[in-house]
């Protein structure tokens, strides 16, 4: 209701296309005779896409190895026995057997998996400094409330690097020995322990304080390492490029997974002779066991993989893509059906 | 009620029927009283002038309030807080506000800032659209408060603001001028203290009323003058009731508009001469001039204010901007409820799954994942309680924070495409279509009702005159009238002539017995016809009888000093004495006038409706008559009765005196003057009867037949006599031949004795008729409508006042029909579907992090990162459904145009039902589902990349993010049918949008996050080539169903297309009958011409 009778004099509206509704449209129809033929190709594309995916997962090979230690399950169950929940626990080594029949086509990649552990646990997740592993001075001597109760050591000291997630960094380590002929020595297979993590991780987010007089110990003064190290973490490597905050392991480590069942990279095996795979021949992985899993019911694995243009051995995608894919064919033919029927009925009513 | 300018055409006025905040209060509910209105009891006295009047010096002077309006709401200090407080009052951001204060105040899963930006968005802009229009209204108030007035102050004319005038303030209005308050008029410029008011912003009629000014003070025309005036004017304290009124009128006591029904309105003048002797004069409605209605063919008047700002009756009557809630706000609510349910039932699942799984002890607390001492010693039943709460807080965006501003934002830019639209502008009065509020825009493809007026509504309220019959002979004009130009001299047409005294009688009768003015030639219309007598009345009708008498020879002169004056047959100048003048009334259904002929004989004229003249005569020919009015009602016309009777002058006396004395009643004037009304009004002689053409407004069959088409029911409402009605009903296709009529009548009922028993028995009878058309329908029989067999309902006053138990006369008639102009331009019909589909996005949006929770241990983990939760509703996705519910044209206007049925389908909130509601729903869940699981197998795999890096969980969360973003976006795409430039721009940009917002906020570490959670996780994600792999062919899983379901509508519509236009080509051929309305009958159909 307006107050006045002028105020109610609308003039004439415009009359523009946009005012009248009637702007130049598009008015795409999703007509039997587009569909159909969609749906073929993107069917026939679709199964072509899947069998290519499926046969380089088939392509990828992987070798898997659960070194938990169950009873009865190998030398590594000594090394279980000995953990009963206490962490950190006493030191251990066990070894994994396994010969290659043929070339393992590299390059290949060593992964550890753990299970039924939860990395993406709330509380776990938050409980890390991203300003401390910044490099930030201030943050490394006042961690945030969120790596509590791994904030600060039990005589006060600021722990560095802080929260849940740094201390249950996994610690177990492996060395990878190589039997070129039945009864000969092992040879050392390198371990390329670098390049696991992402660049921009590395390169970016995680970075160490400043030295302080050319010593990252120096720099690190003042802080405790988290109560499951046993070295501090500017030791964590001799390399200066690979250790403190910038250690790979670490930063690959704090790259929460989604899922409690996770693979973590390991090494990349590429150097040397090993740089087309593995040659046949027996082989030996010496575990350092240093990590408790039993304690909440988690295992874990050893993975050896290729790795192809689709990343490791996944055939649920080859497998998707051929479903999808025949369903819009069998779709296709179905309409086809219901079209070619409906048609016939228009005709009959035509008539 | 009369809400109809004439020359709007129908389906304008059916708009503006419903989108009138008053009117659809009319239609809908009884109109609210205003708060305080009982309070307002007593009588008010206001000294004319300011000038105390000695005698009542004693009195103390009453405080009034001042002539502003306030229709604004808020003012800048107000605004905030008084804002806020009603936006918090709507349901949903209440929620948000409970769920934000639970993120600050409990450790939650997100941050406030999550729930809170969007929160804080949605009333900002909610806030910014109703300030902008509160703005508008200070605006317009202060166009009415600032205009220019004129006010008499020691005798000279004084320019003032409208708002500074006081109760008591002489008031100058000059011609085509608004009033500025409530005034008694006065003196106008004219000598019988006439002026001509039009109420057309009141109410819609646009047609001149005549106001009155007291006798005693019409000589004071001049400021000088005006001041010398010395009166005190007693009148009721304001009341609300302009409109209460008249929406009674309009529903229940309908009656036609003979003269004009003012709003209540009584009081007295006391008028102080020299002497100081009072002279106390009556006032009534006809003497109040409201605010707002503008003043006409008058050169000015001088009035009194007696009401002033918030106390006129126009601001008492408004009822501001009513907080109605439409009907798809009300079942947006119901989702709303329904999806709180969902999340109340997530949230509660999740919790006790959580102390389920954490049962295990190394599941609660795993060695590496320990709780701090705090965290061990609270309570559980706290720690569950904070818990469900942080569950409620992760889910929370199922109910989208969005969907409200969205739906407001799409009602008020939609309004702007009706206010826009051409094709319901009207070139005669120069105006378009008038939003008044944005609120009920919807509403208007979900009407299933419409009531309409008969005359000016169905009709163009341009009466003219017909036949007549004295003393039951027929009377029929030969000439037509051209322009006015009338044959004054032309043979009378009779088919049996009546006694020569009679037919002068009853043609003397007519000339007397109105209210018409002359309108004297002062050009204010250009002097093109100032030749001829141009008539002024409030009632069409009398203008027409007046006209007619003129044909016959009779013409109306006007009125001079309380004299007037006729010219007869034989020229001759005749001078009648105005004795008193019974005005109209809704009641007696009919006027009356007595007058004193130079004789010195004193006559009564009556003329009215026959049932309200019948009872009243003495005559025996009243059967004559009677067979003449049915027969010229049933071909439509309007009929009036005219009687006559001869007062003896003791009679008259004793009359005057109890006329004078109730006039002057302040309390119960109405009651103490139909009485003496109903005293007067008898024993009249029957002279004879007219009948008045009104003809259908330009379309008006073709409006009806399309609102009918389109299932809408409509009654018409009509003061008509029942066949009249009837026959207007069929003329404007409102009956088609093939209706069955239900009669509700006193004829129907009169045939037997006991009139209670036989309405009962045929309300049953009716009743089972109806209902074994429609076994489902337990209504009652208004819903009369089916493809075989149609219903019309016929009511009338008295058998309505039989069932309702209370009066008059009304006809009504229902009917299922469609609005199909109103269905066409709105496009808030289409929005309908907004709100489920808008709510489904988010319950796919939230699916996933549900099922998340199954895989991190029931710890809140949010699926998603923060800024996603955040944007998600307030810029990835609401711009696309925004411009899709504004331009989305799923049929085009031409069809809509052509094919009212098609409303059909959208009405009754067809897409909030519970159907399409159900459907969104599941195919959110399987949207949800894919989703999460899909990019679940995609993860069970060591690595997705070619160099065999991993990657976290919040690299998860974005793949199940950017297929959701895609696949909402591109779902609504397909919906798509009407692609303009700005669905391109939205739908694209969107998209666009997102992905650049993704590479922005990864690549860039931010100085107030406390977790760089997203540093180049999206680049990285796009890295791999499995992950663009999935997310294409999850994106196509998820769009599958939708895609087939258009797919095989399409080819459904296609054949139901050809068979419609099968069905079409043989439809023309048996062209449908062309009823011409009977209404637009010549004359030349009638042969029996003298």
């Amino acid at each position: 209701m307006t107050w006045s009778a002028t105020a109610r004099g609308a003039h004439q509206p415009d009359n523009t296309a946009f005012t009248q509704q009637r702007l130049p449209a598009w008015q795409p129809l999703l007509s039997a005779s587009i569909a159909l033929p969609l749906f073929f190709c993107a069917g026939l594309a679709f199964i072509g896409l899947g069998l290519g995916l499926y046969y380089s997962s088939n392509g990828i090979k992987e070798l898997e190895y659960d070194y938990t230690g169950d009873s009865g399950t190998g030398n590594c169950s000594v090394c279980a026995a000995a953990d009963q929940g206490r962490a950190p626990p006493p030191p251990c080594s066990c070894a994994w057997n396994f010969s290659l029949p043929e070339l393992f086509q590299g390059p290949v990649y060593l992964y550890y998996e753990l299970t039924n552990f939860y990395q993406n646990n709330r509380r776990y997740g938050v409980s890390r400094d991203d300003e401390q592993l910044s490099g930030l001075p201030s943050a490394l001597r006042h961690p945030v409330n969120e790596c509590a109760p791994y904030q600060l050591s039990a005589a006060g000291l600021p722990i560095a690097p802080c929260g849940a997630i740094a201390n249950s960094l996994f610690n177990d380590s492996f060395s990878l020995w190589h039997q070129r002929l039945p009864g000969g020595l092992y040879v050392e297979v390198p371990l390329d322990r670098s390049g696991i993590a992402w660049w921009t991780d590395y390169h970016v987010k995680f970075r160490n304080p400043p030295l302080v007089n050319g010593s990252l110990a120096l720099a690190f003064q003042g802080t405790a390492p988290p109560p499951n190290w046993r070295r501090p973490v500017y030791e964590l490597s001799p390399d200066p490029n690979n250790t403190g905050f910038i250690n790979q392991d670490f930063v690959v480590w704090m790259r929460t997974a989604a899922l409690p069942t996770f693979r973590k990279l390991y090494a990349r095996i590429r150097q040397g002779n090993y740089s087309a795979g593995l040659p046949r021949g027996a082989y030996r992985v010496n575990i350092t066991y240093n990590y408790p899993v039993r304690a909440f019911g988690g295992h874990k694995l050893l993975i050896f993989s290729s790795i192809s243009w689709m990343g490791g051995k996944n055939p649920f995608l080859g497998i998707a893509y051929l479903v999808v894919g025949s369903l819009c064919i069998l779709t296709g033919f179905v309409m086809l059906i219901v079209y070619i029927r409906y048609q016939d009925q228009d005709d009959d009513d035509e008539e | 009620m009369e809400v109809t300018p004439l020359h709007r055409s129908p389906p304008a006025r059916l708009l503006e029927l419903l989108t009138h905040p008053q009117i659809s209060e009319a239609v809908c509910a009884p109109p609210s009283q205003c708060a305080g209105e009982e309070k307002r009891v007593g009588t008010r006295t206001v000294f004319v002038g300011n000038h105390s009047v000695s005698g009542t010096e004693a009195y103390v002077a009453q405080r009034f309030c001042d002539n502003r309006i306030v229709s604004s709401k808020y003012t800048l200090w107000n605004f905030l807080p008084k804002n806020l407080f009603e936006q918090f009052r709507r349901i949903a951001n209440f929620y948000f506000l409970i769920i934000f204060l639970v993120q600050v105040t409990v450790d939650t899963p997100t941050s406030p800032v999550t729930s809170g930006l969007p929160l804080f968005f949605v009333i900002t802009v909610t806030a910014i659209k109703q300030g902008y229009e509160d703005w508008l209204r200070h605006r317009a108030d202060n166009e009415v408060n600032k205009s220019t007035v004129y006010i008499i102050e020691n005798a000279k004319r004084v320019r003032k603001e409208s708002e500074k005038i006081k109760v008591g303030d002489v008031v100058e209005v000059q011609a085509d001028e608004t009033f500025p308050c409530d005034l008694i008029l006065l003196s106008s410029c004219t000598t019988d203290g006439t002026c001509y008011v039009t109420t057309a912003s009141l109410d819609g009629e646009s047609n001149c009323k005549i106001h009155y000014a007291v006798r005693d003070t019409i000589a004071l025309c001049t400021a000088e003058s005006i001041d010398t005036l010395r009166a005190a004017i007693e009148c009721e304290q304001p009341q609300p009731d302009l409109y209460k009124k008249m929406n009674q009128i309009s529903l229940v006591h309908y009656q036609p508009r003979i003269n004009h029904c003012g709003p209540r309105f009584v009081g007295r003048i006391n008028i102080y001469s020299n002497s100081l002797e009072a002279v106390a004069r009556s006032l009534g409605p006809e003497n109040l001039l409201l605010k707002g209605a503008t003043l006409k063919n008058t050169e000015k008047i001088y009035g009194v204010a007696v009401y002033t700002g918030m106390e006129t009756k126009m601001a008492l009557n408004y009822q501001g901007k009513s907080q109605k809630r439409s009907a798809v706000e009300k079942s947006i609510n119901a989702f709303l409820i329904v999806y709180l349910f969902i999340l109340l039932t997530k949230a509660a699942v999740c919790t006790t799954l959580k102390y389920v799984w954490q049962s295990t002890p190394y599941n609660d607390e795993p060695w590496y994942n320990q709780k701090t001492q705090k965290e061990r010693e609270t309570l559980k039943v706290l720690k569950m309680f904070t818990d469900f709460l942080s569950f409620m807080v992760l889910f929370n965006f199922i109910i989208p924070v969005s969907m409200y501003v969205t739906v407001e934002m799409q009602k008020f830019l939609g309004s702007f495409f009706i206010s826009w639209d051409k094709d319901f502008y009207d070139e005669e009065i120069n105006e378009g279509a008038l939003v008044n509020t944005s609120d009920l825009n919807e509403e208007l493809g979900q009407v299933d009702y419409v009531f309409t007026d008969k005359t000016g509504t169905l009709t163009e309220n341009s009466m003219e005159f017909i036949e007549c019959c004295i003393d039951g002979h027929k009377y029929k004009g030969v000439t037509q009238e051209v322009d006015g130009l009338s044959q004054t001299d032309g043979p009378l047409t009779y088919f049996d002539k009546a006694d020569k005294n009679r037919e002068e009688l009853f043609l003397r009768a007519l000339c007397l017995c109105h209210t018409v003015e002359i309108k004297t030639n002062d050009a204010v219309d250009g002097a093109t016809e100032s030749a001829e007598l141009t008539y002024i009345s409030s009632s069409p009708d009398e203008i027409a009888l007046v006209k007619g008498a003129k044909k016959y020879g009779f013409t109306f002169l006007g009125n001079r000093n309380g004299h007037m004056r006729v010219e007869n047959q034989r020229k001759e100048i005749e001078e009648y004495e105005l004795l008193h003048t019974l005005n109209f009334d809704a009641v007696r259904r009919r006027m009356s006038v007595i007058v004193k002929t130079q004789e010195g004989d004193i006559l009564l004229f009556c003329k009215g409706a026959d049932s309200a003249v019948f009872p009243r005569v003495q005559n025996h020919e009243i059967e004559l008559t009677k067979v003449h009015v049915e027969r010229n009602a049933m071909d439509g016309y309007r009929t009036l009765c005219v009687a006559f009777k001869e007062i003896a002058p003791d009679d008259y006396e004793r009359i005057n005196r109890q006329l004078i004395e109730a006039k002057m009643a302040l309390q119960d004037r109405e009651e103490k003057m139909e009485k003496v009304f109903d005293d007067i009004e008898t024993n009249m002689n029957l002279i004879g009867a007219t009948a008045v053409e009104d003809k259908l407004q330009d379309q008006a069959a073709e409006t009806i037949e399309a609102l009918h088409a389109a299932g809408l029911k409509v009654w018409v409402l009509t003061g008509d006599k029942m066949e009249t009605a009837k026959s207007t009903c069929y003329a404007c296709r409102l009956f088609q031949t093939n209706t069955e009529l239900l009669e509700l009548t006193t004829k129907t009922i009169e045939e037997s004795e006991r009139k209670e028993d036989r309405l009962h028995e045929l309300l049953i009878e009716y009743r089972k008729k109806l209902l074994h058309e429609f076994p489902k329908s337990t209504r009652s029989l208004k819903k009369a409508w089916t493809e075989h067999q149609e219903y019309g309902l016929i009511i009338d006053g008295s058998t309505l006042s039989l069932i309702l138990n209370s009066s008059q006369d009304s006809s009504s008639n229902n009917y299922k029909s469609i609005f199909l102009q109103i269905c066409m331009k709105c496009t808030a019909v289409l929005c309908c579907r907004m709100a489920p589909l808008q709510k489904a996005q988010n319950l796919c949006f939230i699916l996933p992090q549900f099922l998340y929770q199954f895989f991190c241990g029931f710890s809140q983990q949010p699926l998603y990162d923060a800024a996603y939760l955040t944007m998600y509703n307030i810029c990835f996705t609401s711009l696309p459904i925004l411009a899709y519910s504004l331009l989305e044209q799923h049929i085009n206007i031409d069809t809509l145009t052509s094919d009212p049925r098609l409303y059909m389908k959208i009405s009754g909130n067809a897409m909030l039902q519970l159907g399409p509601f159900l459907y969104w729903t599941f195919l959110a869940a399987f949207e949800g589902t894919v989703f999460f699981f899909g990019t679940y197998f995609l993860f069970q795999t060591a690595s997705l990349e070619e160099n065999g890096k991993v990657y976290g969980n919040w690299t998860f969360g974005t793949i199940v993010f950017t297929v959701l973003v895609f696949t909402v976006t591109l779902k609504l795409a397909l919906d798509t049918r009407f692609w303009t430039w700005i669905n391109h721009f939205v739908i694209w940009g969107s998209l666009a949008f997102y992905v650049f917002f993704s590479f922005f906020w990864g690549g860039i570490i931010w100085p107030f996050l406390k977790q760089q959670r997203m540093y180049f996780v999206f680049a990285q994600m796009l890295s791999s080539v499995s992950t663009w792999l999935a997310i294409i062919l999850l994106i196509f899983i998820s769009l599958f169903p939708e895609i087939l379901l258009i797919v095989l509508k399409n080819v459904r519509r296609r054949s139901a297309r050809r068979n419609l236009s099968c069905r079409r080509a043989s439809d023309s051929l048996s062209a449908r009958p062309s009823v011409r309305p009977l209404l637009l009958r010549t004359f030349s159909d009638e042969s029996n011409v003298l």
